[in-house]
């Protein structure tokens, strides 16, 4: 009778001790996160990753930019500048299919639209010769030309666009 | 002597449909006029709601995208478009641009949808290669369909009278006005592929 209860018991026992072997071995709690840091000087910070916040904080991300939408031409900074796309161009398709660009940017559709026409050069293929239809070098038109966002720089710099350069030339 | 081989063939097809034919046509012997009536009243809305259910749980996304067809091509493809994912959540599924919302044109179209049974039986772009090289014949039928109803399904919801032409971008709003106002072009003409990839355009008028 003896012998059984303490078998019965046994396994309680072994339970009991391997419980308190486990609880030996629990991991510490880990520390709670910091709270995360703001950024305050994402216009300055060179850093573009992590906007100069040590590695052991978490960075709260800043808001996303926002294309510009406004459809003005902007002035041109340089010679030879690609101008910059005034509008948004979301989920535009330019694919080996289809160019979405050149539906108002074609010469025959330029006018239509009230779009500046792409210039004559796009037109020309490498030897010279002058196309009906955009030449295929110059087909991805996001390689050179693209769309600006509210962002802010992210260092100050001193360069003066052509406008501004011409404009004091003029003025001496 | 062709006469006479049809006269046999008419006799034989009659011997099989004679015993409904008089069943269907003699009065009834154990049921009430009520019971008919009401019967058949009752049998028909079931009918009738079951007819429409079965309708509508084919013009389901869920219905759509149980075929690997849509769901690895068009499906995919919609999902990166704004009828998918946009700021305010309010979104388009394939029936609400593919499937006209008026009920004998819903029956036309589904009419017609049996043709694309028939593709999936026989597998007609049952991989990415075959669906690319129709994708052109399919897209076509889509743009006739949308001209010849002024674009009635994108109508549905985007109607010309309730938009703020002055909360569009300018070159939207003015061109909206020009084109879409006077009713010189329909949505189509200018919003191919607002929702899919797009074939090979060449030589096919975008706006």
């Amino acid at each position: 009778m003896r012998g059984l209860l303490i078998r019965a018991l046994l396994p309680l026992v072994a339970a009991a001790s391997l419980a308190a072997c486990g609880s030996k071995h629990e991991e510490t709690p880990r520390k709670a996160p910091s709270a995360p840091v703001v950024i305050t000087n994402a216009g300055q910070q060179i850093d573009a990753i992590r906007r100069g916040v040590p590695i052991d904080k978490e960075a709260s991300p800043l808001p996303m930019a926002r294309v510009e939408n406004f459809d003005r031409v902007r002035p041109v900074n340089y010679e030879m500048q690609p101008p910059t796309i005034p509008h948004a161009i979301d989920n535009y398709q330019l694919t080996v299919n289809t160019n979405r660009c050149m539906l108002c940017h074609t010469r025959s559709n330029a006018k239509k639209f009230q779009a500046p026409p792409v210039s004559d050069a796009h037109y020309l293929t490498r030897d010279g010769k002058v196309l009906e239809e955009i030449s295929s070098r110059r087909y991805f038109c996001v390689q050179c030309h693209v769309v600006q966002t509210d962002a802010e720089p992210l260092v100050a710099n001193r360069f003066e666009g052509l406008n501004t350069t011409l404009a004091k030339e003029e003025k001496q | 002597m062709i006469g006479g081989r049809l006269r046999t063939i008419w006799l034989r097809v009659w011997g099989w449909i004679k015993p409904f034919w008089t069943t269907v046509w003699r009065p009834s012997l154990h049921f009430s006029m009520g019971f008919l009536t009401l019967g058949g009243f009752i049998a028909g809305i079931i009918f009738w709601g079951g007819f429409n259910t079965a309708m509508e749980a084919t013009n389901t996304e869920a219905f759509c995208t149980s075929c690997h067809e849509m769901n690895d091509n068009v499906f995919a493809e919609l999902k990166t478009t704004i009828h998918y994912n946009n700021r305010s959540g309010v979104r388009a599924v394939c029936s609400d641009c593919h499937v006209p919302h008026n009920w004998t044109d819903k029956m036309g179209r589904k009419m017609q949808a049996s043709k694309e049974v028939w593709g999936k039986i026989f597998g007609s772009i049952e991989s990415r290669e075959k669906f690319l090289d129709k994708r052109l014949e399919l897209a076509k039928h889509e743009w006739a369909r949308l001209k010849a109803n002024d674009s009635l399904e994108c109508r549905n919801c985007h109607q010309y009278d309730s938009m703020d032409l002055t909360r569009q971008s300018p070159r939207a709003g003015q061109i909206h006005q020009q084109y879409l106002g006077t009713g010189q072009k329909t949505c189509i003409d200018c919003h191919k592929g607002i929702a899919h990839h797009l074939p090979n355009m060449k030589g096919i008028p975008q706006g």
